[in-house]
């Protein structure tokens, strides 16, 4: 089989971008820890709440240190549970300061759900049996959406709730 | 089978046809994919 | 007298004559694929209307019921008909069909018709708006999972014919090598036979008995991940009746000749090897499944390129050699003097183009960590709308421009092939407006798959509307090229005058390199493929089962049931 001279440099250039683009993946992915979340934490779907992190009063921001705080999230169709203020109101909006690092933990209560804080790297699918989390560093200030990015029923596109990161 | 020359010359004689414009937009092509990834690679780094 | 010549003309060229009695079986499969086009065309047209907020669904009709037929329609049914019905045209030209292998593949027609209907009916009742993905545990009523696996074994009896022919042709024709499209088909029927297995596995053990009530639960993650066993492999099956054309059959059209037989059989034999084993790189934000395994098909998804790249050197190769043997000179003067006229050409042309950005988006979306970027945002509709909506099916209009009328016995005259031209050119306008509208908003974080929401508002929200609305002005032009479309079908098959349209396909140099032999071991590109599935699904599909949490309840309420 005759490859042309043009062609084995084509291929020798195509070939080795696709090398580079793995090894920068790579070293993102395995020395600097920037896998796509994969923990692989099980849970009961039908009792979400055996999980402590997952107990009505552990819905919704938790400051652990000065920059670090945990988000306890159960979704279920169609609707995000982040917990109740002091007046007992449902959460809507969360707010945390520029640079903080959150975790993100989300646990389904029914269907498949996905969870996208929109315009940021946090996104998840979010799978009943499975407690999804990611942790990352809010670096841009804004109020961003969270969206449940993947179809989960009729009322798939109001689900949905609100994160700000302020200066 | 065909004979080691025969093929070579073959070879030769492929080479010699010209595929320079067929190079260049091979090329174009690669950039386009290149621009684009590290646009993304560049976009997730950001965020 | 006459048309005794032609036979022997056409079979010292190792092509046969199609009877009327096998268009008849092709023409079936292929009205079937456009009356899916205009009806899922429709369904699209309602969704980008619905999603610019300017406009409510009458009659109570649900906008996810209207996507679930949109996606089914369209990714399943049109595909699916149409390319089967073009690889029976293809092995019924080149390696020939017997009264036998025609029968059987009528009944592969009718299955898949009942199929469809049991599936469609599900889904207009309401009884099944899950999406062509039809994610568990979202259930939805046993009659769209059997409908579908109809549908499936259908088009495996169609595949098996496809073998059979073949295996037939080699008998007679011992120590030649098969026809190059007769051998594209039998790759693309074997990837497909491969894929399905897992969807099917998924269809027929998890989904059926569940839907029945047999079952009490459903293993998610197990279903998801077979369900993309087949996800990614099926979209090379659509993607690879468009190379068949864009290798075999254009250079014909441009008045040139194959540019290489074995690179073309090499690129599909990769295609075969890597197009499965990569899964994963649809469920790469799932936390169900090991990092590791995770990258290790994300390398895979990276082989599949390769095919690709070796496709973009043939096809500029093509036209460059055809353009410099008719004597145009420098450095792109082939390329100002292809047939630019011929929409046969066209067509698929535009398809290639669109195929750069639909690759390098293909790319950037398997690339590991990379995909939180844009996974489940509009970014992926419009990345798919570039791939198998334009790439794919302008390649497909342009086949149908030449192929209906061969078929049906009719020409595709001047004024049909000036509205084709000017269909290709619409699709293209519209295209570029609606599916760049996707990828920007997709950028911006907006999800796919969901109807109008202002998700309480905010600027970051205001922003992802305006791009609906650009969605909405794109696939209504989208529609009015399928109009237009569906019109040209109908002239071509019905109307168009009396005559013989050439089947083109492309010939060999007088001096080409002889294609090597082994190429027809399909023992060892078969054992090559499965040994490659084995490595990268063998390990996480047992960790997965191993670490399962409890099966999920079904839930019909969600989907309105």
């Amino acid at each position: 089989m005759h490859l042309h001279k043009y062609e084995k440099i084509w291929l020798l250039f195509g070939i080795g971008s696709l090398v580079v683009f793995l090894l920068v993946l790579g070293y993102g992915a395995f020395w600097q820890g920037t896998h796509p979340q994969s923990h692989g934490i099980t849970i009961d779907p039908n009792n979400i709440e055996s999980n402590e992190a997952f107990k009505p009063e552990n819905l919704g921001l938790t400051q652990v240190e000065e920059d670090k705080y945990i988000l306890n999230i159960a979704a279920s169709a169609f609707y995000y549970d982040l917990g109740k203020d002091e007046d007992g109101n449902a959460v809507r909006h969360i707010r945390v300061p520029k640079g903080s690092t959150v975790l993100f933990q989300v646990a389904s209560k029914d269907v498949v759900h996905g969870f996208n804080v929109a315009g940021t790297n946090v996104n998840m699918m979010v799978e009943p049996g499975y407690i999804s989390s990611l942790e990352t560093v809010m670096k841009n200030p804004g109020t961003y959406t969270i969206v449940c990015n993947e179809y989960c029923g009729i009322g798939h596109h109001m689900m949905y709730a609100t994160l700000e990161v302020y200066e | 089978m065909q004979s080691k020359e025969v093929s070579a010359s073959k070879d030769k004689e492929k080479n010699r046809q010209d595929l320079k414009g067929t190079l260049v937009s091979v090329s174009i092509l690669g950039a386009i994919l290149i621009i684009s990834w590290v646009g993304a690679y560049i976009l997730f780094i950001s965020r | 007298m006459e048309l005794a010549k032609k036979n022997i003309d056409e079979q010292s060229l190792g092509q046969l004559t199609i009877q009327k009695t096998e268009s008849k079986l092709y023409m079936s499969y292929i009205t079937v694929a456009f009356v899916a086009l205009l009806i899922g065309g429709l369904m699209g047209l309602l969704q980008v209307f619905v999603r610019s907020g300017r406009f409510t669904l009458p009659f109570g009709i649900d906008y996810y019921q209207v996507l679930t037929v949109h996606g089914v329609i369209l990714g399943l049914v049109l595909t699916t008909y149409f390319i089967i019905g073009f690889h029976f045209s293809l092995m019924g030209k080149t390696v020939g069909i017997s009264t036998k292998q025609r029968k059987l593949a009528w009944l592969a027609f009718w299955i898949m018709v009942i199929g469809t209907v049991l599936t469609a009916t599900a889904i207009l009742l309401g009884q099944a708006s899950v999406l062509y993905t039809f994610y568990a545990p979202l259930q939805a009523h046993p009659a769209f999972y059997i409908g579908l696996a109809m549908v499936i074994i259908g088009s495996w009896i169609a595949g098996f014919v496809n073998w059979r022919q073949l295996y037939v042709w080699k008998k007679a024709h011992p120590r030649e090598k098969s026809p190059l499209l007769a051998f594209m088909v039998t790759i693309n029927t074997l990837l497909w036979f491969i894929a399905t297995l897992g969807v099917a596995a998924a269809v027929l053990i998890q989904f059926i008995p569940w839907s029945l009530g047999y079952a009490e639960t459903i293993n998610v993650l197990v279903s998801r991940t077979l369900f993309w066993y087949f996800g990614h492999p099926l979209v090379y099956f659509w993607l690879l009746p468009a190379y068949m054309a864009w290798y075999a059959i254009i250079p014909k059209i441009i008045g040139g000749k194959l540019f290489s037989d074995s690179l073309a059989r090499m690129s599909f034999v990769l295609f075969l090897f890597f197009s499965i084993p990569v899964g994963f790189h649809h469920q790469l934000t799932e936390p169900g499944i090991d990092p590791t395994w995770k990258f290790i098909q994300v390398a895979l998804t990276f082989m599949v390129v390769i095919p690709s790249l070796m496709t973009a050197f043939s096809m500029f190769a093509t036209f460059e050699i055809t353009g410099r043997r008719k004597g145009f000179k420098g450095l792109f003067g082939w390329f100002k003097h292809l047939p630019w006229k011929d929409v046969r050409f066209l067509a698929p042309f535009i398809g290639m183009l669109a195929f750069i950005p639909g690759g390098a988006g293909g790319i950037i979306n398997a690339s590991h960590q990379m995909n939180a970027v844009v996974h489940n945002t509009i970014w992926v509709t419009g990345h798919f709308h570039l791939t198998v909506a334009t790439t794919v099916m302008l390649t497909f209009f342009g086949i149908s421009y030449w192929l209906i009328p061969h078929l049906r016995g009719r020409t595709l005259t001047p004024k049909l092939n000036r509205l084709g031209i000017i269909q290709a050119i619409i699709w293209t306008v519209g295209m570029t407006i609606m599916s760049g509208a996707m990828h920007i908003e997709g950028l911006l974080g907006a999800p796919r798959r969901s109807s109008y929401s202002e998700y309480g508002g905010g600027e970051q929200v205001s922003e992802w509307i305006g791009y609906q609305l650009a969605q909405a002005i794109g696939g209504t032009i989208l529609f009015i090229g399928i109009i237009l479309m569906v019109y040209i079908f109908i002239k071509l098959t019905f109307f168009a005058p009396k005559g013989d349209e050439e089947f083109p396909i492309a010939e060999e140099e007088p001096d080409a390199e002889q294609t090597p032999a082994f190429f027809e071991n399909w023992k060892l590109w078969i054992g090559i493929t499965v040994a490659l599935i084995l490595f990268a699904y063998t390990i996480p599909f047992v960790d997965i089962i191993q670490n399962s949490p409890p099966g999920s309840v079904p839930f019909d309420w969600p989907i309105g049931r």
